[in-house]
């Protein structure tokens, strides 16, 4: 039976990996991820959860564990934030070359100098090129659904490819709601096990990952893993339509677009401020302004198609990044700017650069966002970007 | 209904988050939206501690802190030496304190709609003690329900009841009958 | 079914080896230095063949070193590690006596 349940998306994130019913957990501690290992370690002590623990000593050593455990064909699971992600990377491009369907929620927190706990999307930004899919949630449902739809994306044999969730460190990590969970059992049939098909560690079957490949090899097998996001992308709306009429929710597909079909203006975000967006939108309505908003979900793949399809009818689009590459741009506003000048239609694109470090940005702030927004949409140029809310 | 949002005042080991979650479920059991969450800052005890709830018919897509909340509690009467305290408050915000003292007493006529209740003294009374510590969560949601109305006392009964679930029988049924107490005794002028 | 005769996976997806004797080919023929084992002076303690780079030494039933010819690049750490000093290098160019038959391998379960 599902169960209504009050839980932090710390607990939503390990009850739903409870409930896909991982071989092996490898798992490091690090604020504000910590309630994430620490309750999948309880499930394992109960025995609620029949897995392998693996208690290892950093978090590349985790991810280590993890691809090791992947090559058995074995589901596995870790989680990390941060610097833990920081840590990792290099393990990180190994999980995803290998073809290694790891699944990991990240807990977006801000990298130091100076020491920062609060969130901020710089860490799980700068692992963009490690061939990991990456969603990024909005609410603890969300984060829930997709740790059970990760996994499904992830094994499938045309796919396998490690994938994170993010949310937002202690926006959603530590924030209590309701939300509904399910046994093992009743997913089953959506989440069926996992099976290897492209290579597993076997002493029956001997065979090596990771050997030396010269120029004459490596491009192909490069592309092969490209050919594996294509595959994802074809899948995504896929699984979530499955979950939908199994579950009877889904959380937007690749961009969950809010009152944009009529839209001047759309603002876009990710993660929590994506949602809190919507807001923003439904004031400036009820004053007869057409904005919209439209919170990125999924980020690889990137949905290209889907920005484009976005600007068609729209002026103007603002982004918002809670992350900042220095010396270019935000993000999200960089790959928004490229995708859009792919395709015909070429909007001002303004971009945001709030909230880094976990300062707030609230619903009142987008609204001076979006007016801004209607300014560059009238001017025909965005201009410099913004750096909103800095103290200067 | 508008958005209820509550932030509470406590400090470390009076177990002002764990009362914020327990209004979380009481919302959750009459079938409503909540979000609860701490301000994560000094993890100790004594040191003070700020948690957050929202409470609404619909469900809840403001993720930003809470700058204008209708109702402050504070579990801790000497936390009221603190200015940020009461920052946000206006004549419509409830603000509910653990004091002996009755509202008039305090410093904020006119500036809020002051209830207060002696906690701590149910508490003492009642034996929910820890480390020197009285637990004053459950008590003060009791006052809660009575000064605000945004759950009922039958609720955060049920939520302590259930919260409590793996505690010794005796420690829930003090708890409520705490609760309910406060709820009787509140003074609001 | 040698490995090398072995099907790939359908979709080339990531870097798979399978394991193969000498994959590489006959590095035999690379060899300028050939050891020769003395075997009156050899005790059998098997230093050689736990030395050898590329397993090219087997232990046959006299508990003596038999070297593969086809295989061995003649780097000639076997001699150098020998604590009898009973592996002797000569000319590869000079060497009389033809390669010897090829040791038997456990093969893979095919």
């Amino acid at each position: 039976m599902p169960k209504t349940i009050s839980v932090t998306g710390n607990l939503a994130a390990a009850y739903a990996a409870k409930t896909a019913n991982p071989a092996v957990i490898a798992a490091y501690p690090i604020t504000p991820q910590t309630e994430i290992v620490e309750k999948m370690a309880d499930f394992v002590e109960s025995g609620e959860l029949k897995a392998e623990y693996v208690r290892v000593e950093s978090e590349h050593s985790a991810m280590a564990a993890c691809i090791g455990a992947s090559a058995l064909g074995l589901r596995t699971f870790t989680a990390t934030s941060s610097h833990g992600l920081a840590l990792m990377h290099e393990m990180l491009h190994w999980a995803g070359r290998a073809r290694l369907p790891v699944v990991m929620p990240v807990v977006n927190r801000a990298l130091g100098p100076p020491w920062n706990i609060w969130v901020d999307h710089t860490d799980s930004m700068a692992t963009r090129d490690t061939g990991w899919i990456q969603f990024y949630a909005a609410n603890n449902q969300e984060v829930y659904d997709t740790v059970l739809e990760l996994f499904r994306l992830c094994e499938d044999p045309e796919v396998v490819l490690p994938g994170m969730v993010c949310l937002d460190a202690f926006i959603l990590s530590h924030t209590s709601t309701a939300i509904v969970v399910y046994d093992h059992d009743e997913i089953s049939g959506f989440l069926p096990a996992y099976q290897p098909g492209h290579w597993k560690l076997d002493p029956d079957d001997p065979m090596a990952n990771g050997n030396i490949a010269g120029p004459e090899y490596y491009y192909e097998l490069s592309y092969a893993i490209h050919e594996g996001f294509e595959a994802a992308r074809k899948l995504i709306p896929i699984i979530e339509q499955d979950f939908y009429k199994r579950f009877g929710r889904r959380h937007g597909g690749f961009i969950n677009a809010y009152r944009c079909n009529d839209a001047e203006v759309i603002l876009l975000a990710m993660g929590t401020m994506g949602e809190e967006a919507q807001l923003a939108v439904e004031h400036l309505r009820d004053q007869g302004v057409a904005a919209g908003s439209a919170r990125l979900r999924v980020f690889r793949p990137f949905p290209v198609k889907e920005v484009q399809a976005l600007a068609a009818k729209a002026k103007a689009f603002v982004v918002v990044d809670r992350s900042l590459s220095y010396g270019h741009a935000g993000a999200a506003a960089t790959e928004i700017r490229s995708a859009l000048y792919r395709g015909t239609h070429h909007i001002p694109v303004l971009g945001f650069v709030a909230g880094l470090g976990g300062r707030d940005v609230r619903y009142t702030d987008m609204i001076t966002m979006i007016q801004a927004g209607f300014k560059a949409a009238d001017k025909g140029e965005a201009g410099a970007d913004q750096f909103y809310g800095l103290k200067r | 209904m508008h958005l209820f949002e509550i932030r509470f005042h406590g400090r470390g080991g009076q177990g002002g988050v764990t009362g914020a979650k327990l209004l979380g479920n009481a919302a959750m059991l009459e079938k409503k939206h909540f979000q609860v969450f701490p301000h994560y800052g000094a993890e100790r005890r004594g040191a003070p501690v700020v948690a957050f709830a929202r409470i609404g018919d619909e469900p809840i897509r403001v993720h930003s802190y809470i700058y204008q909340p209708q109702a402050v509690v504070i579990l801790d009467e000497t936390l009221l030496e603190i200015p940020s305290i009461t920052e946000g408050i206006d004549e419509n915000t409830y603000v509910i304190v653990n004091t002996p003292k009755r509202p008039s007493e305090l410093n904020l006529k006119g500036k809020a709609k002051v209830a207060t209740v002696d906690a701590t003294k149910i508490a003492l009374d009642a034996g929910i003690l820890v480390g020197g510590i009285a637990v004053v969560n459950t008590i003060m949601l009791g006052a809660v329900a009575r000064a605000t109305g945004i759950v009922s006392i039958e609720s955060v009964k049920r939520a302590i009841q259930e919260g409590f679930a793996d505690m010794p029988e005796k420690v829930v049924t003090t708890n409520i009958q705490a609760a309910q107490r406060a709820y009787d005794e509140l003074i609001m002028e | 079914m040698t490995p090398m005769q072995r099907k790939p996976p359908e979709k080339r997806q990531t870097c798979i080896t399978y394991p193969a004797p000498g994959s590489m080919g006959h590095t035999g023929d690379w060899r300028i230095f050939r050891p020769v084992v003395d075997r009156t002076k050899c005790t059998g303690c098997q230093m050689c063949w736990m030395y050898c780079p590329d397993a090219a030494i087997t232990i046959d039933d006299e508990g003596k070193p038999v070297i593969n010819l086809e295989y061995c690049k003649g780097c000639m750490i076997c001699a150098e590690n020998c604590p009898a000093k009973a592996i002797n290098q000569i000319r590869e160019t000079e060497a009389a006596q033809p390669p010897q038959p090829k040791p038997a391998a456990k093969r893979r379960k095919e």
